[in-house]
């Protein structure tokens, strides 16, 4: 994990070229929890529309802190993140909510003791108006939440959660969903069908930006992903060139998956 | 305003027994909660059954003074035993249950008239501090400038800050140990700590023990000051007091709970009598809409509280204590 | 506290006469469960007819979420009481026995979600997880007669920590960790007991996969020095990689047992657990097949709610 991050002004300013037009973008973000110690240093990302970009790399690199600064749950220090042009830096994350961005948090990310229907209410809770619409847009994607809709959440199991946050998130009709480790903790039939289910939403026009440790799945799915160390980008190209990448592997996929 | 006045009696004050009470109080707080994350909000109750049997051993009793004192430990070792047995199997706030019903069940049984006999009742034990003041090896009021004390007072406060000092050091060797790691521990996570092969119930234990101890100690030294134990001293507002003067200084930090008492009744000393002085005779500086002589008592603990209230809002890990350690608490 | 150095192969070869069934009895158990029984309410997580785990080897449990796995380390661990069962490690019998005590006869477990002690260092979390501390009891921490035992832990810690790549955040508070990095810290702290039985909780979730790989080889080495590893994890290419023996929960039970290749390819295993494409990349086609999979399986389970009604048309 000693390989210097990509960080020459040279390549920084490729990536920025690219980042014209881009529903979310960020630049150069430095951001931490504890006073005085940073844990991003610098980091760049930017999401296309109609865009699936995967975040992996090393634990402790920020993954999971450079998602929750793009949704100002960490307080950024330095650098700023613009949402269709508009800069958002350290907005609220309700604002942000209203404005198009969806949040899928790794744990905790539904009600246990409300209903799933009652959950996708609690989605749309700012634009209480557009529950019908946009729980139709929902169950075309995930049938099997409209079916269980009386069941509590609490009650399902890790996959069929994971499909109720989702949903959840997508009940604002945001531009740009971010989710945090979203095949954290489930079996494997059930990291394949999230990773699905993740592909499918992409597909029916929501921009995508996931972290995660399942590395292979995906940049499987991916169409660009960023290498995360030590609070920057270390690496950035499609998800294929990553999981092709004879040093991306070595350092950060393992070479167990054939 | 006479300052010069004002600020040597709140100095007086600060550093006099009532300070000594309160940060031995507060040392045992610190064992419990701030090392051991126990809630006991009962310390009043162990300073109850330290003093009160203390002193009912000597004159209702006869005992001599080292062996009252003996027994005033000892019943507080039965009392932690009490308190701990059934509670500290479970969760946390049944601890803190347990202990104010325990310390108002034990300062309304001790005050009361069917014990009279033995307790003395509203009116409290008195007479059992003539030993104690016959070995007072000072005899003429202590004048240091700015602050002077009466013999009998300067033999406590002497003696007190000596018994803070030992119980310092006790409470540093301990919690630098391998033993106060484990209690360190038990604060975060039990089960984790269960998970290593440590026996948190009697670690827990322990602490509870230790921490009454100390009140016990506190309920001496506040019988000895007053030469009287009565059922005031141990008053629920005790324990909150001694909680403050334990956040004031900074919780889980050995010296926390010595200068959050010392800053504590310095101030508190210094309110009152700069607020008594301004509104005191025929022509006070306070004008009388504002602030009466009445009102001027009251104001020191409205002031106080709304101090505090500001110290937990800026700087709620005290004097002593480290900000990232509560920022963890967010992450 | 290690058992007799067994040689390395030997955990694994003593299982290759064993059934591939479910409780099947080995050569050398090291633990023991029979008739386990927990149930919340209405609710059985756990009905474990017979189990035994092989001294030396390494075992997997996997199956899918909810089938009580987590519950069942709580239960032979001492965290939890089943409703009945009995169950012995290394034939001493453990029910009613509490969970310190079960840990200091060399059982270690880990915890799913990571209990780090937060406001305490690295290097003192690890330095807890040492057993036999004369330091630790009352007298002997007053008195400071725990030095010298205190060095050789703290050199002991920081040779692990160094393993788990963490030896650089030693002074920091634990609280300030991600959440890879407090699995990596648990299974450290847990190895500073020197455990018989090493009981690994999802270690390797969150972890990065190219560290994943090196800490495989700690695991292994574990085996090799004579311990036992019993590891609950969804990920199976780590499953396959070391595990010489794997066990399947599903609904609280036992449902099959075997080396790795001979679990992964039971079509009921498949089914219910592994995906039929948990080797294959996820392709477009791979993708189209799993999502009209995922449709067909609520139209049946619609149907067999209503067989009036289908919620969708007709499948292409």
């Amino acid at each position: 994990m000693s390989q210097a991050p990509e960080t020459t002004t040279e390549g920084r300013e490729t990536h920025l070229a690219a980042a014209e037009g881009a529903v979310l973008r960020a630049d150069d973000l430095i951001a931490g929890y504890l006073p005085g110690v940073n844990i991003l240093n610098g980091a760049d990302l930017y999401c296309q529309p109609g865009e699936l970009v995967g975040i992996i790399g090393p634990n402790g690199a920020g993954k999971s802190t450079l998602l929750k600064a793009l949704f100002g749950l960490v307080r950024i220090r330095s650098g700023s993140v613009m949402l269709n042009g508009e800069a958002i830096t350290n907005e609220r994350a309700d604002t942000l909510v209203q404005k198009g961005i969806g949040f899928v948090p790794q744990t905790e990310n539904v009600f246990p003791s409300l209903t799933i229907q009652e959950n996708l209410e609690m989605g749309a809770f700012q634009r209480p108006k557009g529950f019908k619409k946009r729980f139709e847009f929902v169950g075309d994607l995930f049938p099997a939440l409209v079916d269980r809709r009386h069941q509590r959440a609490g009650s399902l199991s890790g996959g069929e959660r994971q499909m109720v946050a989702m949903g959840r998130a997508l009940m604002m009709e945001p531009s740009v969903l971010l989710l945090d480790e979203p095949s954290a903790g489930l079996s494997p039939v059930m990291q394949d069908e999230v990773f699905v289910q993740t592909r499918t939403i992409n597909r029916a026009g929501v921009s995508v930006i996931m972290v995660e440790q399942n590395a292979r799945r995906c940049l499987q799915i991916c169409d660009r992903g960023y290498v995360l160390d030590q609070g920057r980008n270390a690496y950035t190209a499609t998800g294929r060139e990553l999981a092709n990448d004879p040093k991306v592997i070595q350092l950060y996929l393992g070479t167990l998956a054939k | 305003m006479d300052w010069g006045s004002v600020f040597s009696q709140a100095l007086q004050s600060g550093l006099g027994p009532t300070a000594v009470v309160y940060a031995l109080a507060a040392i045992g707080l610190n064992v419990n909660f701030g090392y051991t994350g126990l809630l006991n909000f009962g310390e009043a109750g162990f300073m109850a059954i330290g003093g009160y049997f203390m002193a009912a051993f000597i004159t209702t009793w006869g005992l001599p003074f080292w062996l009252a004192i003996a027994a005033g430990l000892f019943f507080t070792v039965i009392l932690a035993l009490l308190l701990g047995i059934p509670t500290l199997r479970l969760r946390a706030d049944y601890l803190a249950i347990v202990t104010i019903a325990a310390s108002e069940i034990i300062r309304f049984t001790l005050g009361s008239v069917t014990l009279l006999d033995w307790f003395g009742g509203q009116d409290g034990l008195i007479h059992f501090a003539t030993p104690f003041a016959n070995a007072n090896p000072f005899h003429a009021t202590i004048d240091l400038g700015i602050v002077s004390w009466r013999p009998y007072d300067f033999w406590v406060l002497f003696l007190g800050w000596i018994v803070v000092a030992v119980g310092c050091v006790f409470v540093w060797l301990l919690m630098r140990s391998p033993w106060g790691r484990v209690m360190k521990g038990i604060r975060e996570d039990e089960d984790a700590v269960r998970s290593l092969g440590k026996n948190v119930y009697l670690f827990k234990m322990q602490s509870l023990i230790i921490g009454g101890l100390f009140g016990a100690v506190a309920g001496f030294f506040v019988a000895l000051q007053h030469q009287n134990m009565n059922p005031t001293w141990v008053a629920t507002d005790t324990t909150f007091f001694a909680y403050t003067v334990l956040l004031l200084g900074g919780a889980a930090r050995v010296l926390g709970p010595v200068v959050g008492s010392i800053i504590f009744w310095f101030l508190i000393q210094f309110l009152d009598v700069m607020f008594g002085q301004m509104t005191s005779g025929s022509d006070p500086i306070m004008p009388t809409w504002l602030m009466d002589t009445d009102q001027a008592s009251l104001m020191r603990l409205i002031i106080m509280g709304l101090a505090l209230m500001l110290l937990m809002i800026y700087r709620p890990q005290g004097i002593f204590g480290d900000r990232k350690e509560l920022a963890i608490d967010a992450r | 506290m290690p058992a007799e150095t067994t040689s390395p192969a030997s955990g694994r070869t003593a299982l290759a006469d064993v059934p591939h069934e479910p409780g099947a009895p080995k050569p050398d158990p090291i633990v023991v469960a029979d008739n386990v029984v927990r149930r919340f309410g209405g609710l059985t997580a756990v009905d474990v007819a017979h189990v035994e785990i092989q001294r030396g080897a390494i075992t997997a449990l996997i199956g899918p979420n909810g089938a009580g796995k987590t519950t069942f380390f709580n239960l032979l661990t001492g965290f939890d009481k089943p409703q009945s069962g009995e169950w012995s490690f290394n034939g001493r019998p453990l029910a009613n026995v509490p969970a310190y005590r079960v840990a200091r006869m060399g059982m270690i477990r880990t915890f799913q979600l990571t209990k780090v002690l937060a406001k305490l260092s690295l290097i003192e979390n690890m330095r807890l997880g040492a057993t036999e501390q004369r330091g630790e009891r009352f007298l002997g921490g007053l008195l400071g007669v725990w030095r010298g035992q205190e060095a050789e832990i703290t050199e002991k810690a920081d040779a692990l920590l160094e393993r788990f790549l963490l030896a650089k955040l030693r002074d920091d508070f634990a609280g300030t960790l991600s959440g890879g990095q407090r699995k990596l810290l648990e299974m450290a702290r847990a190895l500073m007991a020197d455990p018989e039985l090493v009981m690994l909780d999802e270690p390797m979730a969150g972890v990065n996969p190219a560290l994943k790989q090196s800490l495989l080889g700690h695991v292994k080495s574990l085996r090799d020095e004579g311990r036992s590893v019993l590891f609950v994890e969804h990920d199976m290419d780590m499953v396959r990689d070391i595990s010489d023996w794997v066990i399947v929960m599903a609904q609280g039970q036992v449902v099959a047992e075997g080396p790795p290749d001979s679990v992964m390819s039971d079509q009921r295993v498949i089914d219910a657990y592994l995906g039929s494409h948990h080797d294959q990349d996820l392709s477009e086609d791979v993708v189209e097949a799993i999502h009209e999979a995922a449709a067909e399986e609520v139209d049946a389970t619609a149907a067999d709610a209503d067989p009036e009604q289908t919620t969708h048309g007709e499948q292409s």
